[in-house]
């Protein structure tokens, strides 16, 4: 099963990298742009069939390892 | 005081923690590769500064979860004194033996300069030959120095005296434009709850020899010697 991890930094966190991204588009003219947010995605490729079980599986990587859950929030989409 | 170093791929701080080390106990640190998972038994455990691991995922994420952390997380738990600088830091917040984060620079560039510290606690095994607000200079080294908690656990941490380190300017003055690199409240260093785990982002390890600019960091070096041998 394919899956994609959505990282992204928690309301309330700063997030210079968005901040910069912000102006810099900015400067390229492009207006209304509100607000810029980064974070990561990662790419799972699991040998897991079964839905509920593979995403329990990635719930616990995003705990332990991929997401530091201080600061980041996470999103996982299952692809089939 | 028997000491020993923690090395990981990346590391590239560990002769600079052994020369400290070293000059204030007399005895050489033991070194200790990333992927040992018993520890020998010493006083004192220092986890280094570099780029362990290239900062991939995330500053210090790989290393605390390698097998060498799992055994200085019991070490610690056990009430082993640990070290943490630069990386070492990154990889105790990271370990949840230190809480909140560090983050990318609010200014979003690596620093490298001389910085002016106060020491806000000097009643711990880490400050004890410093004075209460004393202005010390090490050098700091970072891109990802940014100290976040949520307001709660920095309540908590000033409360309890467990902020060791803030940012300051020569007159000892914490405020929002001596902060380098963003860190709430001008943290630049914090204890555990149980006062034996200390992380902090500059290098007192580059601070001992005249030919460094300054000797300031001996004093951190020779408390832990006082309280440990």
């Amino acid at each position: 099963m394919k899956a994609k991890v959505y990282i992204t930094l928690k309301n309330g966190v700063l997030d210079p990298q968005g901040k910069a991204i912000e102006h810099a588009l900015g400067a390229l003219d492009f207006g209304g742009v509100n607000e810029v947010r980064q974070g990561k995605m990662i790419e799972l490729d699991i040998a897991e069939s079964d839905e509920a079980k593979a995403k329990s599986q990635i719930e616990a990587m995003c705990e332990k390892l991929l997401a530091n859950t201080v600061i980041e929030n996470y999103a996982i989409e299952l692809i089939g | 005081m028997k000491s020993a170093v923690i090395l990981f791929p990346g590391t590239n701080r560990e002769n600079d923690a052994i020369a400290a080390l070293e000059q204030a106990s007399g005895s050489k640190p033991q070194l200790v590769w990333h992927g040992e998972t018993e520890l020998p038994k010493v006083d004192l455990i220092m986890i280094p500064g570099g780029f362990s691991y290239g900062d991939y995922l995330r500053s210090g994420a790989m290393a605390g979860k390698s097998p060498v952390m799992r055994a200085v997380a019991d070490q610690a738990k056990a009430g082993v004194s640990i070290i943490g600088v630069c990386n070492g830091f990154q990889i105790l917040t990271e370990t949840h033996l230190l809480p909140g984060a560090l983050m990318r620079n609010a200014h979003l560039k690596f620093i490298c300069k001389r910085a002016a510290l106060k020491i806000e606690n000097a009643e711990t095994r880490f400050t004890s030959k410093y004075d209460a607000g004393q202005v010390v200079k090490y050098p700091v080294a970072h891109h990802d120095g940014n100290y976040f908690a949520d307001s709660e656990t920095l309540d908590r941490l000033e409360g309890e005296g467990r902020v060791a380190l803030r940012y300051c300017d020569d007159d000892g003055v914490v405020a929002p434009e001596t902060n380098l690199n963003g860190s709430q409240r001008n943290i630049a260093g914090i204890l555990n709850e149980k006062g034996n785990v200390l992380g902090m982002m500059p290098h007192p390890e580059n601070a001992i020899d005249p030919l460094h600019g300054g000797i300031d960091g001996r004093g951190l070096f020779s408390s832990m010697v006082e309280a440990l041998s």
